[in-house]
């Protein structure tokens, strides 16, 4: 007990100057700067840059977690994630890539957090709302769309930005179709009916070839449109040299940030509300809740709806920047995988929510992979590693493997909801109030009952 | 007019008769006992009042309305709110939003005012807050306010229950053993807090308590329930001297003796 107390204060004593007062400023803006230079003096694609990349990411958590003033905050996210991060993109644009990656899911992490995470409804099929989306975009941006109407044709790439919101209605509509037959349900039985709803979707979409050909079935739907940049003649103007391909991951890439950032913005402020803490108390006590006049199966709906609208949204940008989805994209094991990411990062925390989704997006595009490769250099240079062993075949093991250690020994998450224990900071209770607690208590524990 | 009628309530579970063909009428303003010996139905009886069970047979009105079969949140929406027998905050939750949650069907909020932060959104966060705060300064726990619930000491929570179920404006509150497993000094300031209930607050209130010095002094009428059939009903002075109250309480043969 003690020992803890005294490595927690150590921690404490070394974080506190770095997150809070003027030396967190000095310290926050040299973190980013150093990494910035890092990675464009490096922009190379190997385990150093990886490193780099990753404290970078990590930067970004600190600043957002530090104390400091709001507009500092808002320079340094602009400077790292604005400047420094699409322009070492356009040096090296794996690195892009993961990062939009890392957007995406963390906007499809931040929509389960709402359902899983707040108001406590565990969803194993959330992917599917994700693949409504997609598959919407896929279907009237393609000739797809002919087969339903011959007289019907795709629609106008320029029609991609209006259909985001298609894509939240649609979402939306989903999880309240999903919601009202099964939000009666509680726990285990609802996760089982999510779980079969994410397949339904899957396999619809695997079997909607026929009698019409709408989803063009596991071969999936191809050549989906990319909407044109607004701004590409402006950026041409500026000087920047990019081929289209080039352009299009820059684009989606701040496409992305922005939805990040809404849906941050979105979620903190619910959280924060009168919804928000009736999800809460339907999570703690659902009975309770009742009897506080909390309309149980509505506010279950709007968590489901809520969430189920962020994916749409994404699902809309996700089949534009990927061009190419097929129904193996959106199967149990990326519901699963959206749920680890919740999981990991703390269930209900927001930060936590985003933390794991940019942990999860970089270990199984990055980290893993990267992981794998140095083995298998080192079994080629002849460290003892049996010929048989490939390690790219164990990099989900290695991620299983990850997830076990972190449920044993952190299981309340990286970043679990830090707001708890903020409040109780606040509050300065004294070793008198205490011992008169103690007191109370024991003797209430003893009379009666 | 009665605030609250319950006409011949009966329920039943599987094969047995829980509660069984009660009426009860509470009086605006008054305080109102439920007695009975442990498992003489009284709980399930204000299960079926509050919504959270079906009556089998009978009917509920409360404030001119048929709330029979009204979902539970309807039914505190309405201005019915009760505490618990096995006190159920929001554990995890500070003392303050509890409170604010019992707020919740006052808070008119949009979903979009909340996510523009609107002005009005905000000023209405703010007045439930310093609301929130003087029904925590009324129990008495203004200071605990940023603690989380669970770490309340008992009599605490019991108290911030009872400021929970009035942050809904309720025009009658039903508790549920209200002091069971408090000392007697807590239990004196129970019930002083549950006569300021009604003589500040203009709030009925209907009470199942075992503590017999407590229901003696604060009741203006009492109800006595055995095996789910009211076996008595009237104040203080009738229910004291009530042969077959006696008898459930102390058994066959002690009415004689204590009359």
């Amino acid at each position: 007990m003690t020992t803890s107390t005294s490595s927690q204060s150590l921690w404490q004593r070394v974080t506190a100057p770095l997150s809070s007062g003027p030396t967190a400023y000095a310290f926050l803006a040299l973190y980013v700067l150093i990494c910035s230079a890092l990675l464009l003096t490096n922009p190379r694609t190997e385990l150093s840059t990886d490193i780099v990349f990753v404290l970078f990411m990590l930067s970004m958590l600190a600043v957002y977690r530090s104390r400091v003033a709001t507009w500092f905050k808002v320079v340094l996210g602009v400077v790292a994630l604005g400047i420094v991060l699409p322009y070492f993109g356009t040096l090296n644009p794996f690195y892009i890539d993961v990062a939009t990656q890392a957007g995406i899911f963390t906007t499809l992490a931040l929509g389960l957090n709402v359902v899983v995470g707040f108001a406590g409804l565990l969803d194993l099929g959330y992917v599917a709302f994700f693949a409504v989306g997609a598959y919407a975009w896929g279907i009237f941006s393609t000739t797809r769309i002919s087969n339903i109407n011959p007289a019907w044709g795709p629609v106008d790439p320029v029609m991609f930005y209006p259909f985001l919101i298609v894509g939240l209605i649609l979402g939306l509509i989903t999880g309240v179709l999903l919601g009202l037959p099964v939000l009666r349900l509680r726990g285990d039985y609802l996760a089982i009916v999510t779980l079969g709803f994410g397949e339904v979707i899957r396999v619809v979409a695997n079997n909607l070839d026929r009698p019409i050909n709408i989803t063009n079935g596991s071969q999936g739907i191809r050549d989906i449109e990319r909407p044109p940049i607004v701004i590409v003649d402006l950026v041409r103007n500026l000087g920047v040299v990019a081929d289209d391909n080039r352009l299009y991951q820059l684009f989606f890439y701040y496409l992305v940030l922005i939805i990040v950032l809404l849906t941050v913005i979105v979620v903190a402020r619910l959280k924060n509300s009168r919804i928000g803490r009736a999800w809460e108390a339907i999570r703690e006590d659902e009975v309770a809740a009742v009897a506080q006049g909390i309309p149980r199966v509505r506010m279950k709906l709007l968590a489901f709806a809520i969430g189920a609208s962020f994916a749409g949204v994404m699902g809309v940008v996700f089949a534009s920047k990927q061009l190419f989805i097929n129904p193996p994209t959106f199967d149990l094991l990326r519901s699963i995988n959206i749920l680890a990411m919740v999981i990991l990062g703390g269930m209900g925390s927001i930060p936590g929510a985003m933390l794991g989704a940019i942990i999860v997006t970089m270990l199984d595009l990055q980290i893993l992979p990267r992981l794998a490769s140095v083995l298998r250099e080192a079994q080629a240079t002849g460290a003892p590693i049996p010929r048989q062993f490939d390690p790219t075949q164990y990099q989900r093991l290695f991620f299983g493997l990850l997830l076990v250690l972190m449920m044993i020994f952190r299981p309340e998450g990286l970043w679990p909801d830090e707001r708890r224990r903020e409040e109780q900071h606040e509050v300065e209770i004294s070793d008198e109030d205490l011992e008169a607690d103690k007191v109370t208590t024991s003797t209430s524990a003893n009379t009666g009952r | 007019m009665a605030l609250l009628e319950a006409i011949n309530i009966t329920k039943i579970f599987g094969g047995l008769v829980a509660v069984n063909d009660v009426t009860f009428t509470v009086e605006p303003g008054s305080i109102v006992s439920v007695i009975g010996p442990n498992g003489a139905g009284k709980t399930t009886f204000f299960n079926v009042l509050t919504g959270i069970y079906k009556p089998d047979k009978g009917r509920v009105i409360f404030a001119g309305q048929d709330i029979t079969g009204w979902r539970s949140d309807q039914i505190a929406a309405l201005g019915m709110r009760r505490t618990f027998q096995n006190i159920r905050l929001f554990g995890n939750m500070t003392v303050l939003e509890n409170v604010l949650i019992g707020m919740h069907v006052h808070l008119q909020s949009s979903i979009w005012s909340i996510i523009f932060r609107s002005r009005n959104m905000l000023r209405e966060e703010a007045r439930a807050r310093n609301k929130a705060m003087e029904l925590l300064s009324f129990v008495g726990i203004a200071d605990k306010r940023d603690e989380l619930a669970k770490n309340l000491p008992y009599g605490d929570q019991r108290r911030l229950e009872i400021a929970r179920a009035m942050a809904g404006e309720p025009k009658i509150i039903l508790l549920d053993e209200p002091t069971a497993g408090m000392n007697p000094q807590e239990t004196a300031e129970a019930t002083q807090l549950i006569r300021r209930l009604r003589d500040e607050r203009d709030i009925t209130v209907i009470l199942i308590e075992h503590d017999m010095r407590l229901v003696m002094s604060i009741s203006e009428r009492i109800s006595v329930l055995d095996y789910g059939s009211t076996i008595a009903e009237g104040d203080v002075q009738a229910i004291r001297t009530n042969p077959r109250v006696i008898e459930a309480y102390l058994g066959k043969g002690a009415a004689g003796h204590a009359a």
